[in-house]
């Protein structure tokens, strides 16, 4: 247990370190976000006069899609770097050397999780500065990031798994790509629930995204439905704990045919 | 297969044979020794089961039988022991591109437990053995091919280990580099104890590097011995006749036999436009060999008469040329799984 904690310790630092000592690759993933919150959130201004909300400012009502939104479309390529270690043989060097293996996937659920926890807070406080305000308070945000690590560690550990299994970018790009508007637009990270016609709200509601952004959103707001933040976080951590679970099967899988 | 002394093996190999998916026969068969302190070779054309051979040892992959015991260790029972004593390099650049040389050894030792003042001096040393001191505050991105090289074996070596693996190393450097990293290579097996089991298709590295060496074709061991043990072995001198046009079945049978007349000639082949014999005397051979040949008419572009080389070594017991196996593996040998060479 210890070497488990002390392997992963220092592979997780590696690549935090990687993201550190490159601030610029930082800067560029939170520009799509703060695009999405600025760009969606002057366009869609005026939305909120429509009833279903429950805010009087869309800002208040798009952050916590914006900081969910980012988690998935961040996360979701965490498979490309998986895919880079296993060709350049980082990873098989690391499995001729007495490191403890969970440690290699533990590494990239804490790196996502901190990386995650990092932009979600810059989008909440950039979004404050734009004049958004939190009624939930600090415990609210901290809900809002437990959702978002959650569902980025969903689409991380799932990604991982598609880059160990397919070992071709294009497939990660492809199903990535597909996958983000529908995920995005099928849920509440826009548009309220009761604006969306019947059939998308039937999807929504086995959305994960939306799940997230329903707890976080909830968690928020000045009076916070305590029901529905513990059921889709606890369908969240769920849903994490399985594809982790899928990734680490997949990483054994790999082990034997090397 | 020849061994001057008696175990305890630094590596030793029994009967591997792996299957891959798809009915990927990697190994079928392949057995070595390796004695310590020496700098044993893996000879074989790209596909012959080398790089499968060293993940085994390296406790990387499985085999489907056999058994594998590096310093001592059983690598299949207990791969967690063998892992601390071996080191690997392989035939990429594996290094993090996007730390420096130095945090690449740093992060290595530590995985391997150094800490402290131990792991500060050890990298030290590494980096000024490898020359790579002055680029050790640079990403390894920035790195040439030559100095990814050293700091790979740099990584293989932190931990300082019994056993040193290293996959094809001098695959893609320039020849400038190729030298230096042989230089690197013969130096360390000069250090204490280490033992150093390379691969590689290079007849030239194994001839050069390697105190004893084993050809592979086809998933097994074919020959093993020291070079010139091996090059002993053909008795006499090789020659080679580069024929003008292929010959159909008939024609190729009169050209054998026509050469195979001549006094002291045998082992007569034929692969492709190249017929190749073995003779007590190359030269004298020759322009007997020639007048026979344009009488049977043959038509011939070259005719080379030499000591035998690690070439002809590999003919004879491969049965075919080795840039032919090479070539022809590169074509058709689909490596399983993507990216498993």
């Amino acid at each position: 247990m210890t070497a488990l904690a002390v392997d992963t310790w220092w592979l997780t630092g590696r690549r935090l370190k990687a993201l550190v000592t490159q601030p610029i690759f930082v800067i560029v993933m939170l520009i799509q976000p703060v695009i999405w919150l600025f760009l969606f959130g002057s366009l869609f201004r005026r939305v909120v006069e429509l009833p279903g909300f429950g805010t009087a400012s869309y800002l208040d009502y798009l952050v916590p899609g914006v900081v969910v939104m980012n988690a998935l479309a961040v996360n979701m390529w965490a498979g490309i770097g998986t895919l880079e270690e296993i060709e350049r043989g980082t990873l098989n060097r690391f499995l001729t050397m007495p490191v403890s293996r969970s440690a290699i996937m533990n590494a990239n659920v804490v790196e996502q999780l901190v990386g995650t926890t990092f932009q979600s807070a810059v989008i909440v406080l950039l979004g404050g500065l734009a004049g958004a305000t939190y009624p939930g308070g600090p415990a609210g945000v901290v809900l809002l990031m437990l959702a978002a690590v959650l569902l980025g560690t969903v689409f991380g550990a799932l990604s991982n798994t598609i880059g160990m299994l397919v070992r071709q970018r294009e497939s990660i790009i492809g199903i990535n790509t597909f996958l983000l508007l529908p995920l995005t637009f099928l849920s509440t990270v826009f548009m309220a629930r009761e604006l969306m016609p019947g059939w998308m709200q039937g999807i929504a509601a086995f959305n994960p995204l939306d799940w997230a952004v329903q707890a976080g959103r909830s968690a928020l707001s000045a009076d916070p439905d305590w029901g529905l933040v513990a059921s889709r976080t606890g369908w969240l951590l769920a849903l994490a704990v399985l594809s982790v679970v899928l990734s680490t099967r997949t990483f054994r899988a790999y082990q034997k045919a090397v | 297969m020849t061994t001057t002394t008696e175990g305890p093996y630094a590596v030793e190999a029994h009967e591997l044979v792996k299957t891959y998916p798809k009915g990927v026969r990697a190994l079928t068969g392949l057995s070595l020794r390796v004695q310590p302190g020496e700098i044993f070779g893996l000879l074989g054309p790209n596909g012959a089961g080398k790089t499968t051979a060293v993940k085994i040892l390296t406790t990387l992959a499985h085999p489907d039988s056999g058994t594998a015991t590096v310093a001592g260790q059983d690598a299949l029972r207990h791969p967690g022991r063998v892992r601390r004593l071996i080191g690997t390099v392989s035939q990429r650049s594996s290094a993090d591109p996007v730390a420096t040389g130095r945090d690449n050894l740093v992060l290595q030792g530590r995985l391997y437990g150094l800490r402290g003042a131990e792991l500060r001096q050890r990298v030290t040393e590494l980096l000024d053995r490898f020359d790579l001191t002055d680029a050790a505050g640079r990403r390894t991105r920035s790195y040439s091919g030559g100095m990814q090289r050293r700091l790979e074996v740099a990584l293989g070596l932190v931990h300082r280990p019994q056993v040193l693996f290293l996959d094809e190393p001098t695959t893609g450097l320039d020849p400038e580099a190729r030298a230096a990293m042989w230089d690197e290579i013969a130096r360390l097996a000069g250090e204490e104890g280490l033992t150093i089991l390379l691969t590689t298709h290079y007849l030239e590295e194994a001839d050069r590097l390697a105190d004893r060496l084993a050809i592979v074709d086809k998933g097994r061991v074919v020959a093993a011995g020291t070079p010139d043990q091996l090059k002993g072995e053909l008795h006499g001198d090789a020659v080679h006749i580069e024929l003008r046009t292929t010959l159909d079945e008939t024609a190729a049978g009169t050209a054998r036999s026509a050469l195979g007349r001549l006094p002291g000639v045998r082992e007569v082949t034929l692969d492709g436009l190249r017929l190749s014999a073995r003779a007590d005397d190359g030269a004298a051979v020759v322009p007997g060999a020639l007048a026979e040949l344009t009488a049977a008419g043959v038509s011939v572009a070259t005719v080379t008469a030499a000591r035998p080389s690690l070439d002809d070594v590999y003919l004879r017991y491969a049965g075919r040329r080795f840039a032919e196996a090479d070539a022809d593996s590169d074509s058709t040998t689909q490596t399983p799984t993507g990216g498993a060479r």
